[in-house]
């Protein structure tokens, strides 16, 4: 066993010193090797984080959404239609049916739109207000301080700030501001009694189908949303982004992997000439197949590592501004949010599968044909 | 010790270009004395030695090392030979360039997986009785010819091998380092290591230190 550990530890040491030798090859080899895993694992990690967010904004939202529609056009709901509901005969499975009231609040001041919101729960006090992170960073605000806006109907309304939502999940909360039912009505002149939509609860996700048949049957003018439906939209949104990124980057991912290929594939005259040598004194085949091996394993994992690093920072720590144009896009997410780190495991897998193993491939086949050449080629050369 | 018999060896068998390197060779290499296979370009004293030295097999023939038939062993085999038993000093020295000395030196042990502090040691102390302790760090390259081959010997002595082999070992040297080289080659046959050389130059050939000349022609032993 030590006499293997010997063995690995020379093997290494030769590598490391071969490495060095051919210094302008191996770091050449190593930046493009880098780009390549920046790229892809920057696009992966991002759209992962976005896909995150989704499913993070939707834990914890209602199983349905019921709208009412009117020409086909989003509606408020009247008095009386949340109790039409329960009058049509009880839901089964249906835990907790809550008219919701929120609205759309263009800021000029920062130009940027904010989602007001009167929670059922009645957290707010009338005449205050909690701001969402960016929100809060874009106006610059603190708690106890005091913030005015100007309503749709020209009328100036001032509140206090009494607290910033977590960052948690930004995806969320970032343009959210929460304000009492009261504050509310007054601000949009939202008739009384009304409401922008209902939330439905269902306890057992099997039933979440049957519920909002039962729904769109019974109130023809109403058009349930389903949580999951909207999940896969965002899903298939972000997916169908990653996969323009991809498809717009793959001329360079490509020309980046033929050249990684062909630095590590190409053997020069010298190289060849030295596997002859190591031969000649006495290194097995296995041996100097195990020495290449080592190299291989050194400078895919160093690149591996080096680009998976520099994606991550790049995209949780800058924001990811070489590719966020395409992958976020304006009108999906607005207004700027920055996302929590999210890693997953297989994707991380995939990555390292589809880039260090190719590179393996790419340097071991040429080895092994150089390395089972006949050992009496360094006494001819 | 080395018993060949009817030594055999063909390059590019069955094609038009077949050429035989060795026609019927029949020798007898005797242990702790030192053997120069003489002859001129082409006559296959290369060939041979390769083929003593397990570095290749012959197309047909018998090759017995210490009783012991290997002609017939696969190459993983004949690497192990190779390594245990022959040191080889190839005639363009066949250093690894970018490598000091001292690394050179040790690059034959490293399959043995020897523990590191006491191959360095020996590798060390190699150098040290070729008067070259004090170049060890320097890269092979920045190296004189003379110093060079004295890496070369070093590295061939690293694992301890009964035979060393050269081939056109002074082809490259001048006069004086030509008699240097001799005189190692002397004190490790005095230490009990049988040596077999390749060389048609006559300070090799004439030399005290060697026991025996076989002389080569047209891959075939010529009668002295």
């Amino acid at each position: 066993m030590n006499a293997w550990i010997e063995k690995q530890r020379h093997l290494i040491d030769f590598t490391l010193a071969s490495l060095a030798r051919r210094r302008t090859k191996n770091l050449g080899l190593l930046l493009v090797y880098t780009l390549l895993v920046f790229v892809l694992a920057s696009v992966a990690l991002y759209t992962h984080a976005l896909r995150q967010e989704a499913a993070q904004v939707l834990k914890h939202s209602p199983e349905i959404v019921l709208q009412r529609m009117v020409a086909g056009r989003h509606d408020l709901i009247p008095p009386g239609y949340l109790e039409k509901i329960g009058q049509k005969g009880p839901l089964r499975g249906v835990q907790k049916i809550e008219g919701r009231l929120w609205g759309y609040y263009y800021d000029p001041v920062v130009k940027a739109n904010y989602t007001f919101m009167a929670p059922a729960a009645e957290a707010v006090q009338p005449g205050t207000l909690v701001a969402g992170p960016a929100v809060a960073r874009s106006r610059g605000l603190a708690v106890g301080n005091t913030i005015s806006f100007r309503a749709y109907s020209g009328k100036l309304f001032s509140f206090t700030v009494a607290g910033t939502l977590p960052h948690a999940s930004e995806l969320v909360s970032a343009d959210l501001v929460l304000m009492s039912e009261q504050d509310f009505r007054a601000f949009f002149e939202f008739p009384a009694g009304h409401h922008t939509d209902i939330a439905l609860s269902v306890a057992n996700p099997l039933e979440v189908r049957n519920v909002a048949a039962k729904l769109a049957a019974a109130l023809p003018d109403s058009r349930p949303i389903l949580r999951e439906e909207v999940l896969r939209t965002y899903a298939s949104v972000f997916d169908w982004r990653e996969g323009l990124m991809l498809a717009l980057l793959s001329a360079a991912i490509f020309a980046f992997a033929i050249l990684a290929w062909e630095k590590a594939s190409g053997l020069s005259a010298e190289e060849k000439r030295e596997i002859g040598i190591l031969k000649a004194i006495g290194w097995e085949t296995g041996d100097v197949i195990k020495m290449k091996l080592w190299e291989g394993g050194l400078v895919s994992l160093t690149a591996f590592l080096a680009g998976f690093v520099a994606a991550y920072v790049q995209v949780f720590r800058f924001g990811a501004p070489l590719f966020e144009p395409v992958l976020k896009g304006w009108a999906v997410l607005y207004p700027r949010f920055e996302l929590v780190p999210a890693i997953d495991g297989l994707q991380v897998a995939t990555l390292f599968f589809f880039t260090v193993f190719p590179y393996m491939a790419a340097v071991l086949v040429p080895i092994w044909r150089a390395a089972i050449t006949d050992p009496d080629s360094a006494m001819r050369s | 010790m080395i018993e060949l018999k009817a030594i055999r060896k063909a390059f590019n068998q069955g094609q038009p270009n077949e050429f035989w390197a060795l026609n019927g060779i029949d020798l007898s290499i005797e242990a702790k004395k030192v053997t120069v296979l003489r002859g001129p370009s082409g006559s296959g004293k290369t060939t041979l030695l390769t083929i003593v030295g397990c570095l290749a097999r012959p197309t047909s023939g018998r090759v017995r090392l210490a009783e012991d038939d290997i002609s017939g062993l696969p190459e993983r085999f004949l690497t192990g030979i190779r390594r245990s038993t022959f040191g080889f000093v190839f005639q363009q020295f066949n250093l690894v360039k970018g490598l000091s000395a001292l690394e050179n030196v040790m690059l034959p042990a490293f399959p043995t997986g020897r523990p590191h502090r006491e191959l360095r040691h020996h590798a060390e102390s190699l150098l040290d009785r070729l008067k070259l302790a004090h170049r060890r760090e320097a890269r092979v390259e920045w190296l004189s010819g003379g110093e060079q081959q004295r890496v070369a010997i070093a590295r061939a002595l690293v694992n301890d091998p009964k035979i060393l082999i050269a081939d056109e070992p002074t082809a490259n040297l001048d006069t004086a380092l030509s008699r240097e080289f001799m005189g190692i080659l002397e004190s490790l046959n005095a230490e009990g290591r049988t040596v077999i050389l390749t060389s048609h130059d006559p300070l090799v050939v004439e030399s005290a230190a060697v026991h025996r000349v076989v002389s080569m022609r047209d891959g075939q032993l010529v009668e002295n």
